[in-house]
Formats: C-alpha cells, sequence, structure tokens
C-alpha cells in the first residue's frame, strides 16, 4: 500500500477521452494488453490438455500423413519430385498458420465481447493477439519442418534460408490483414464464419501446397501465373525455393517474371491497409453492434 | 483544445450526444442481406443523450440516477470510452477503471489468478504492476481458497466480489462504476461502501450509477438526475434523490405490459389490476405506513369451477414480499361461467420501506396443481413514499419495552 503515498500526489493534466478505436492509448500498454490477450488466448486452449502444444502439432503431422499417402502413394502427384514430402509439411505448416489464425480470427472481437463491452482499450489488439498466438504455434511447428528436411536429405544450411524470417513477416501481415477485415465484418455479418471455413478450404487446393507449381506450368504456363498472384502460394513457393531446394522455381520464376511478383505484393499490402483503414472505421462502433 | 475548466476538474462532460441507430430488425448475416436487399434503410433514431455538460470535481463522489432507459448508462459508457459519441468531448484527468455491467470483462475459462492479472492490464496496469496486487486483489475479494477455481465454477456473487476487488486495486484516479451493488450479499455491500469512501478520502474521482436513494443521500457529494437523455438536475443528492421519486410519480413508472412476461393457458385473462390509496383513488404512489388497497379484475373465457385469483408484491431487493390470494377470503369461489368478471381486493397498510416496488396479479385454478390461467410480471409498478430512507425492508407493527434491571454491583455485594 505505499504507492498511496506516492500516488496521492500525483498530477495528471487533461485529456481527452476519444472514445473506443482501433489503436487508443500509449504503445507500451498497446504492447502489454496485446501480449495478456495472446497468453489469455494460449491459456483457454490449453489449460485442460496435459499434452497442450503437443496437439497443435499433432495437426499438420496427420494432415501431412494423411495427404503424403494420398498423393504420393494413390494419386502420385509427388512421385519423382524431389523432396516432395519437405515441401508437403513446410506447405502445411505455413497454410495451417494462415488457415487457423483466420477462422479463430472471424470471431474474436465477439468472443472478446465481455472485455469490448466494459473497458476502453484499443480494439486491434484482439486480432493482433489471436495471430500472435498462431505465430507462436508457427515458430514451433517449423521445427517439425527442419527435422523433415533433415530425414528428407536436404541439403544442410544456405544463406538463402535468411530469406525464412522476412517471408513469415509477410506472411504475418496478410494473416492480420485478412483477420482484421473477417472479425469486425463478423460482427455485422455473422453468416461469415460458415463462409470463411469454405473460402479458406478452398483457397487451401488454390495454393500449391499438395501440389508442385511445376505440375500447373506443365498443364499450362498461363493457370500457373494465375495461381501465383495469390500472396500464400508466392510466400509458399519461395520458401520451398530458398530452404528446400533451388531447383523448385521461386516465386519470380513460377509467376513469369520478377515484375509480375507485384501483383501478390500489391494483393498482400493492399489487404493489410484495407484492413487496418476497415478496422480502424469500424472499431468506435463495434461495442454497440454486439 | 483543452476546456475553460479549473485545476481541481476531473472529469469534463461538454455538450455530448448520442443516438442510437434501432434498425426495425436487426439484420447480422450476409444472407438476410442479400435476400432482402431493400430493408436496410428501415431504421429508428433513438436519442440516448442530448446535450449532456457537467463537471466533476477531484475527489468527488457523483452519482447518476435517472429511471430505465433514460441513458444513465450510456452516459456512463461515453465517459469510459465504450460508446463514441455523436457529438461533444469529455475529458478525463488520470487514469479510470470501469466497472460496467456487474464486471470489468472475466473470462469464464480462466481461473481467478489468470483473470485479475489479465484485467489489471486491460485496466492500465503493467504486467509486473499486476501481478504484484494480486494478492491484494484476492485478499480483498475472499476468495483465496477458490484462487485456482475457474470462473465458470464461480457464483455470481464470487464473480462480482473478484470484479470489484480487481477495479479497486488498479489505483485508478477515476472510478466509473454502473450498479455495482445490486448484488453480492449485506456484509460485501458494506465493504464495498467502506472501501469505495476511503478511495475518495484519498483523492480519487468516483463516477456511479444507481437506482438506490438511500446510497445516493449518504454517500454522494453530488448527484445528477437524468431523464430521456437530458440532464434534469444536478446538485444536492438529497434534492436529486427526491426529484427522481417525484419523476417517478408524475409520469407514473412505466407499467410492465409486454407479454413475454405473460404465463398461463388463457382460459382467463388478467384485465386490470391497480393500487388505490385510502379514498379508493387509483395512484402509483402509495405512503409508507398509510392505509392502501389493491385490486385486481380478471375475466374467464370458460366455465371455471372455485378459480383463485392472487396477487404477489415484489420489490426491488426481494423478488417476494407479500403473497396472498381469493383463498384467503373463501376456500371455494363459486362457479363461474365464460365472459363473467371476478374482482380481488386487498386492503392493507404499507409497511414496506420506500423504494420501488410492484404487483404480479395471477389466475388460476383451485384443483390438482394450480395451474395459471394467467399470470401477469410486475404488471402494477408503485412507489413507496416516506421520510426515511435507511428503514428497514418492512416496517413490522411491535411493541418495545426499555427500563433498568438492576444493578450487578448490588447482587454481587449481597
Amino acid at each position: 500500500m505505499s504507492a498511496h503515498g506516492a500516488a496521492a500526489s500525483r498530477e495528471h493534466a487533461l485529456v481527452e477521452m476519444t472514445g473506443p478505436s482501433a489503436t487508443a492509448g500509449s504503445w507500451p500498454r498497446f504492447y502489454h494488453i496485446t501480449r495478456a490477450l495472446a497468453v489469455m488466448d494460449f491459456k483457454v486452449r490449453f489449460y485442460d490438455s496435459a499434452l497442450g502444444y503437443l496437439w497443435t502439432l499433432m495437426k499438420p503431422l496427420l494432415s501431412f500423413g494423411v495427404l503424403y499417402v494420398v498423393f504420393s502413394v494413390i494419386v502420385r502427384i509427388g512421385e519423382g519430385e524431389r523432396f516432395y514430402a519437405s515441401s508437403l509439411i513446410s506447405g502445411i505448416v505455413l497454410f495451417f498458420f494462415f488457415g487457423d489464425a483466420t477462422n479463430k480470427g472471424v470471431t474474436c472481437v465477439l468472443d472478446n465481447e465481455t472485455l469490448v463491452r466494459k473497458i476502453h482499450f484499443p480494439r486491434m489488439v484482439i486480432p493482433l493477439s489471436v495471430v500472435l498466438t498462431n505465430g507462436f504455434f508457427l515458430l514451433l511447428n517449423f521445427i517439425a519442418v527442419f527435422v523433415f528436411f533433415w530425414i528428407d536429405g536436404v541439403e544442410g544450411v544456405r544463406l538463402t534460408w535468411l530469406e525464412l524470417p522476412i517471408l513469415l513477416v509477410l506472411l504475418f501481415l496478410f494473416t492480420v490483414g485478412v483477420t482484421m477485415i473477417l472479425s469486425v465484418l463478423y460482427v455485422v455479418a455473422r453468416d461469415l464464419k460458415p463462409i470463411w471455413e469454405v473460402v479458406s478450404q478452398a483457397l487451401f487446393y488454390l495454393t500449391p501446397v499438395l501440389f508442385p507449381i511445376s505440375l500447373v506450368a506443365e498443364q499450362d504456363e498461363r493457370i500457373a501465373h494465375v495461381v501465383m498472384c495469390n500472396p500464400l502460394a508466392a510466400i509458399i513457393q519461395q520458401a520451398r525455393h530458398a530452404l528446400i531446394d533451388p531447383e523448385q522455381p521461386s516465386a519470380a520464376a513460377a509467376i513469369g517474371g520478377a515484375p509480375w511478383l507485384l501483383i501478390p505484393f500489391g494483393i498482400l499490402f493492399g489487404t493489410f491497409f484495407f484492413g487496418l483503414w476497415l478496422f480502424n472505421r469500424m472499431a468506435p462502433r463495434i461495442a454497440e453492434e454486439l | 483544445m483543452l476546456p475553460a475548466a479549473p485545476d481541481s476538474a476531473t472529469v469534463v462532460v461538454e455538450s455530448v450526444s448520442k443516438a442510437f441507430r434501432l434498425p426495425h430488425e436487426r439484420v447480422h448475416t450476409l444472407k438476410e442481406r442479400a435476400l432482402h436487399p431493400f430493408n436496410r434503410n428501415r431504421y429508428e433514431d433513438l436519442v440516448a443523450l442530448e446535450d449532456v455538460t457537467f463537471t466533476v470535481e477531484k475527489g468527488e463522489f457523483f452519482g447518476i440516477v435517472g429511471r430505465n432507459g433514460s441513458g444513465k448508462s450510456t452516459l456512463l459508457k461515453c465517459v469510459a470510452g465504450i460508446y463514441a459519441t455523436d457529438a461533444g468531448r469529455i475529458f478525463l484527468r488520470g487514469r479510470m477503471a470501469t466497472f460496467i455491467e456487474l464486471g470489468v470483462g472475466f473470462n469464464p475459462d480462466l481461473t481467478a489468478r489468470d483473470n485479475v492479472i489479465i484485467n489489471a492490464v486491460m485496466l492500465g496496469l503493467t504486467p509486473d504492476e499486476a501481478r504484484r496486487r494480486y494478492d491484494a486483489v484476492i485478499d480483498y475479494s475472499e476468495l483465496r481458497e477458490f484462487e485456482d477455481l475457474k470462473l465458470k465454477n464461480y457464483s455470481s456473487g464470487m464473480y462480482v466480489r473478484l470484479a470489484f476487488a480487481t477495479m479497486i486495486q488498479v489505483d485508478a484516479d477515476i472510478l466509473v462504476i454502473d450498479e455495482v451493488l445490486a448484488v453480492g450479499d449485506a456484509s460485501f455491500q458494506a465493504k464495498c461502501h467502506e472501501t469505495l469512501r476511503e478511495i475518495r478520502s484519498r483523492g480519487r474521482t468516483i463516477l456511479f450509477v444507481t437506482h438506490d436513494m438511500a446510497s445516493v443521500e449518504n454517500e454522494c457529494d453530488r448527484a445528477m438526475l437524468i431523464e430521456r437523455g437530458q440532464m434534469v438536475e444536478i446538485g444536492d443528492p438529497d434534492r436529486v434523490a427526491r426529484s427522481y421519486d417525484q419523476l417517478n410519480f408524475a409520469r407514473g413508472v412505466e407499467a410492465n405490459r409486454e407479454d413475454k412476461d405473460r404465463h398461463g393457458d388463457g382460459c382467463a385473462t388478467i384485465v386490470d389490476a391497480w393500487f388505490a390509496d385510502e379514498n379508493g383513488e387509483r395512484t402509483s404512489m402509495i405512503e409508507r405506513n398509510g392505509g392502501c388497497s389493491m385490486h385486481v379484475v380478471v375475466e374467464l373465457h370458460q366455465r371455471v369451477e372455485d378459480p383463485v385469483v392472487g396477487l404477489a408484491v415484489g420489490g426491488q431487493h426481494v423478488r417476494w414480499l407479500f403473497n396472498t390470494s381469493s383463498l384467503e377470503a373463501a376456500e371455494r369461489s363459486g362457479i363461474y361461467e365464460a365472459g363473467d368478471r371476478v374482482e380481488l381486493s386487498v386492503r392493507f397498510r404499507v409497511p414496506f420501506a420506500p423504494g420501488r416496488y410492484d404487483m404480479s396479479p395471477w389466475v388460476g385454478y383451485s384443483t390438482g396443481d394450480r395451474q395459471l390461467m394467467d399470470r401477469r410480471e410486475a404488471f402494477v409498478p408503485v412507489t413507496v413514499v416516506g421520510d426515511r430512507y435507511d428503514a428497514g425492508l418492512v416496517q413490522i407493527e411491535h411493541e418495545a419495552t426499555f427500563g433498568r434491571l438492576g444493578s450487578s454491583i448490588a447482587e454481587v455485594a449481597e
């Protein structure tokens, strides 16, 4: 209680209360709240499961197992492809981060209704904390990815591995952008959740996760170029080129030349800034719409 | 630009207005929007606050009172930064802690410990400060033995205690509190009051919304009355409390005419029910210790043998204060045909403490499980007025004697 004596004499300036918004308040507070919410999210998910984190690892691994059997033994897309297992697991882990974060993110503002209705805090921390929690899982899952590289015999550490952090940041920005858009629209359109489940599922099959992009290019160059306009495709393809096998086409090669990369880049940053703008614009009214 | 307010002003509200856009049918899905693209324009503007201006000084205990839907909670939420205002500005000096809708925003799937720390951070502490204050919070709430229990296993009283403890321990300069003391047991309510007084004595400012005129008169330095989004009166709490009662009397409290609170098979309907004063005139305000009567008129829609008409009086703190029925008058009431009307009258001396009460009339069968034909929940509101707000819940007719028993010293000496 010694703090009270000091606190009693503190002086504050009169500050305008600008109402609820996406980013109100100081940056340290923004950081503390984001972290607190991410930790809360983490605890809520793993409180009851002793194996906790293992389950988040199991999901991509099990999906990998199923898809690997289907596509290299039964359908045989991956046959003859160098490092198909490594390509598949890295694509799965990267895409699942996006898929899990956005699907969890759709309802995140509503999930935190009790906070939104009772406390003045920067609203943006809600979608951000969801993506951060999943980002944490992504980093852990990458341990499994590297184990696969080792088993698969992927050549050791190369300088191009330095591209990975940049790719992850891009993926993070895109995911945050999509999550902001979905979470704030969900408040007024509650059927967005099932819609997004279907859309993200479709996106999974439209992104070269299961199939190598070269397989598409063999059928039709132009379709491969269109597929690569998807920022997720560009990021995953570039990750394979940089991490697994330099002989795999880079994102630039797969889309038909570096200048074309402006399209996925444009979509990525366009989504991010549109999400920022939309969230900012709708944040003040969220509490009323709940 | 800052307002021309004195240095002691802690909360400055300048001509704040707020309207809610209420769609006739709330559209919450894309499907509905796609199917009925032209329905979107049908809405009404509900003016919740209109040009409200006031200033609260540092160290004041400031009460905001008003009837349901008067805009007082909206005002509090604007000050708390939960709602955006349409016009006007709000200024605050120092950090604010909010306690709105009986809580600070707990997650039912987490333990008390996690919730307290997260909420303290949300209310403005750093994680380290939050962890340091945790012990003070849990001790204050007297929930130490339940600290590892998930909140979904808490009772509502425990939940409120924890929330209140968290709010007061974050050491904010301004406390914004909405209806805190409506729940929790009496001893905790007393503790809350005491704590709030102590916090104010440390120079902190407290804004709170309440329906309880006793706490306005006893606790507040100043109070303000809001009606239909406008400030009607501000200043002396006794005067504001009186105005609040008069307002309820003048307009008549709105009766609960909603059908959703209606139960029964519909073989009879409650046509009318009212309170009357000693002269038999209808009234919505009765005086404590005065004579009064209650009346219920029922119309039967089919032949019924021995119907029972009853009523229950409830208060703010107690759902059922008093129950009676026509069985008190006659065990068997007779046979009635469809279209017959019956009336139950109950005459009594008002024993209730000043405050708001309501009557819930019902009509049922005397046979078997007393199935209901009609029941109207909180159908007739009434205000009891009197001079003492700190009286007990009911005034029981009693006799007190007092006198000397003798001296213990004298007995020993004998």
